[in-house]
């Protein structure tokens, strides 16, 4: 009753939040309009591909990909969570370093790692030569195309986004719920399972959902390794039998499947309330001691070596091999475009999503947040459907205007929209939105709704409040957004290739130029860029993270 | 505060407004290519260096560029389509993308087999699609057809690239073509079962796996086999020209090719240039690039191109390629052919 009475009231106070209504109903439209357009192919019947289909590969497709998914999102969380520990509540040699190192896979493209891991290990590659070589024959040795292998590519890129988020989740309250238990008698061992894992859990949630989007929407990875999903089935209706319905209604499928599991891991979690209060005191790590510290480096080095070094390797050799023929003016060009792009998504996609938490926040109804979750499934549909579902409605909204313009004032402003880079943030906004969105969510929940209250009290309207309460407590939170949108953004292929402007080339569409031709040599050079690229803003971002917990202790 | 936020909203116009600085001005010639930009940039620079005429163009693979052009209807802004594969542009004619060119000089420079029979398309490159082998472990008298890779010898020896791949959509299509349905399911049922490892995701993977003797033969594009070749003039793989026999075929062949668009805007532009492709001085500039064959009869192959030998070539028109194709995928995947 209280409750509702403080509902009404809040409603009718001059501190009104129409505007973030507005801009989480904009956002969520900007969403919808794709899926509506994917859903609405089912107007038009496919029976006979879905008949073939499922009389032939559909039940193995499904199989791989549930056998895909499953795995990955194991790997990832396992790595990511026990990276995380190590690194943010244990000691061990090389702690400082590695905390920020092994978030770097996140700027290695998961298609990147598959045709490198390809290059040193399949049959013709260096180390069943060898091997050969060395024992007449190589039989017993696995496959290099299995499932455990791609499996062990996309964890190994993926992890990063379950480290990044638990790791953060545990430098904030693990330690301080970790000393706790401790003091109430529990092991160390048993207190992190009890208790810091299971409030660390929205965050690993989080991670690990994105994981999942990007496991199911992959195509890159499992093409290298020809491997099939249903991803393939998406791609196999569209580029073989041309039938766009069709891949529309199968892509529709898949954001079914996503919209119901984001659903249950929401339904699980909102029972529970999360919110943490202090800044950040980094005490007492665990001191591992004798030949556990020892472990620890080798773990954490392990992992670094498969995710990062070896194909870095890989690629520095095939590097080598093409630069003269790669290596020109061109390329700066490329460079130049990808880094803008980059940048320029992190920040419109950053924006809007701290708008829409805080809008969220401000409001958390059930409209809110049904629009919320609609608004994040843009990154749980493969690129190349993303892109015709968004290219479609703002080609008929280019159409639109612009003969409105010219009918209505004799202008002329020809493609606006798609043929400016305009339709290209939009798609990178629908794109990314949840991986911004989750990472400034989840910084958001550690700000205790108290301290809205209290300056609320002190008469601070909606915007003051963000302005000058969250957005500084959610520096951290903010500059991780950006990076893993920045990165994400480049990385990005599909989307680029379908809404840029004309001479727009990235090098994201370099290399899917010459991989699509098997010219793996000449992509190494743009791989190894983007990837360059890519890591710097991790590098500046975790240095600037560090300088702050340092500043702490 | 505020002036951070004023800030970051700042930034956020100037990028737009920096984005958009590329605003489609009209252009003399726009082309949407599914053919790379290292090939076809050569191309264009130097027809720009001849006529003067700017060319604009984005790259894509065939499947989105069609769906684009549909979406665009009316106001595309693409006078021409570059695409890879009969298969695809036989698409791109039946969703009505393309227009109808009424060119002697095309008619002349192109053979009739490969091009649309009404015109639409036209191809401007050709590759063929044939056997390579192990020179090490296979003598070429054992080899003969396609059909016969599929034979009792090349047990657990066959390497072949992903169904997935338009390029062998094509060419077991034209099985189709050449053996009728049931004929081409046994053929490729006989490859799978002979398959030495499962499909590889690109045709060079298939020639690294025969050089590393896990398989001793397979089916690739001869251009691939060029690219290695120049990598490694001793490599020890050779091509070999199937169904040669009187009646049994010919080797399967394939083209890049082009049309021009329904909506064209600059259209007589759009016809000049692909007059020009067709053109013995473009020809060998088109074609040499990516190590292909001139489609123009009157132009030779590059020197390394034609030191792989002659062959009879498959007269059948490629329009079957498109026509076929759907029942081609159908077909390898109850073949169980990844």
């Amino acid at each position: 009753m209280k409750t509702r009475l403080c509902r009404v009231f809040t409603r009718f106070r001059p501190d009104r939040d129409t505007g973030w209504t507005v801009l989480i109903g904009t956002a969520c439209a900007l969403v919808l309009a794709p899926l509506l357009v994917i859903f609405m192919a089912w107007r038009q019947p496919a029976h006979d591909i879905w008949h073939h289909l499922y009389a032939t590969v559909l039940f193995d497709l499904l199989v791989n990909s549930l056998v895909l998914a499953v795995g990955v999102c194991a790997g990832s969380a396992v790595l990511g969570v026990s990276l995380a520990l190590l690194t943010a509540l244990c000691e061990f040699p090389g702690r400082r370093l590695f905390s920020w190192v092994l978030l770097l896979p996140l700027a290695m493209p998961a298609y990147v790692l598959a045709v490198a891991v390809l290059g040193l290990l399949d049959y013709s590659g260096p180390v069943a030569s060898v091997l050969r070589s060395l024992f007449g024959s190589a039989t017993w040795l696995p496959p290099a195309r299995s499932t455990p292998v791609i499996i062990g590519v996309l964890t190994l890129t993926l992890y990063p986004y379950v480290y990044l988020l638990a790791r953060n989740a545990f430098r904030t309250q693990g330690q301080r719920m970790l000393e706790a238990a401790c003091s109430l008698g529990c092991s160390p061992c048993r207190a992190f399972f009890k208790v810091v894992l299971p409030m660390a859990r929205p965050w690993i949630a989080g991670g690990v959902m994105l994981v999942l989007m990007e496991t199911l929407a992959d195509f890159g990875t499992v093409s290298a390794f020809n491997f099939d999903t249903f991803t393939t089935a998406i791609y196999k209706a569209w580029y073989g039998f041309f039938s766009l319905p069709a891949a529309a209604q199968l892509s529709s499928c898949l954001v079914t499947l996503i919209f119901v599991v984001v659903l249950l891991e929401q339904r699980l979690r909102s029972r529970r309330r999360y919110a943490e209060s202090r800044p950040v005191a980094a005490g007492n790590r665990i001191q591992l001691r004798g030949c556990r510290r020892w472990l620890a480096c080798a773990y954490a080095t392990s992992v670094l070596m498969l995710a990062l070094v070896l194909p870095v390797g890989q690629l520095l050799y095939w590097a080598v091999g093409s630069w003269g023929e790669e290596f020109n003016v061109r390329y700066f060009g490329l460079l130049y475009h990808s880094l803008r792009l980059g940048m320029i998504g992190a920040l419109v996609v950053v924006l809007v999503a701290l708008g829409v938490a805080y809008g969220l926040r401000r409001r958390p109804g059930p409209g809110h947040r049904a629009m919320v979750r609609l608004a994040n499934l843009g990154y749980a549909l493969p690129g190349p459907v993303l892109a015709v579902g968004l290219f479609i409605p703002m080609i008929g909204l280019d159409r639109y205007v612009s003969t409105f313009l010219e009918e209505a004032f004799g202008l002329a402003p020809g493609a606006w929209l798609t043929g400016t880079g305009l339709a290209m943030l939009m798609a990178y906004l629908v794109r990314f939105l949840a991986v911004g969105f989750k990472t400034v969510d989840g910084a958001m929940h550690r700000i205790p709704p108290q301290l809205d209250d209290a300056a609320r009290l002190m008469g601070h309207g909606s915007f003051s409040r963000l302005m000058r309460l969250h957005l500084p407590l959610l520096k951290n939170g903010l500059l991780t957004a950006a990076t893993l949108v920045f990165v994400d953004v480049m990385k990005e292929m599909p989307m680029t290739l379908m809404t840029r402007p004309f001479g727009v080339d990235t090098l994201a569409v370099k290399i899917f130029e010459l991989t699509s031709e098997g010219e793996w040599e000449r992509a190494a050079l743009p791989a190894l860029t983007l990837l360059a690229a890519g890591v710097l803003p991790i590098v500046l971002f975790m240095r600037a993270g560090q300088d702050h917990s340092l500043r702490a202790r | 505060m505020k002036r951070l936020f004023l800030m970051m909203v700042f930034l956020v116009m100037a990028a737009i407004c920096g984005v958009s600085q590329s605003l489609a001005e009209a252009g003399e010639l726009v082309v949407y290519s599914a053919r790379n930009e290292h090939l076809i940039q050569p191309l264009f620079d130097a027809y720009t260096e001849q006529t003067g005429t700017e060319i604009r163009f984005i790259t894509d693979k065939a499947g989105p560029l069609l769906a684009r052009l549909k979406a665009e209807g009316s106001g595309t802004p693409a006078d021409l389509l570059i695409t890879v594969d009969a298969g695809n542009l036989w698409h791109a004619a039946q969703e009505g993308i393309l227009q109808p060119v009424v060119s002697e000089t095309l008619q002349r420079n192109i053979p009739e087999h490969l091009r649309d029979t009404e015109n639409r398309w036209f191809g401007l490159s050709l590759r063929a699609r044939t056997l390579v082998y192990s020179t090490e472990r296979v003598r070429p008298e054992q080899l003969s057809t396609y059909a016969a890779l599929g034979g009792e010898v090349w047990k657990g020896r066959l390497l072949l690239r992903t169904s997935k791949k338009v390029y062998n959509q094509s060419l077991v299509a034209m099985l189709i073509a050449a053996h009728g349905e049931a004929g081409a399911e046994s053929i490729v049922r006989s490859w799978v079962d002979n398959l030495a490892a499962a499909p590889l995701a690109n045709d060079t993977q298939v020639m690294e796996a025969i050089l590393a003797g896990q398989g001793d033969v397979g089916i690739v594009n001869t251009y691939y086999f060029g690219r290695l070749l120049r990598k490694d003039p001793n490599i020890k793989l050779a091509l070999y020209w199937p169904n040669q026999g009187e009646a049994s075929g010919g080797v399967h062949v394939n083209v890049s090719g082009a049309g021009v668009t329904r909506h064209a805007k600059h259209r007589a532009e759009a016809i000049r240039f692909l007059e020009w492709l067709s053109s013995e001085k473009a020809q060998n500039l088109f074609a040499d690039g990516n190590l292909e064959y001139p489609v123009n009869p009157k132009v030779k192959p590059h020197a390394d191109v034609a030191a792989w030998g002659a062959f009879r070539a498959s007269d059948l028109p490629l329009i079957q390629a498109g026509e076929l194709q759907e029942s081609a995928i159908r077909l390898m995947d109850r073949a169980g052919y990844r």
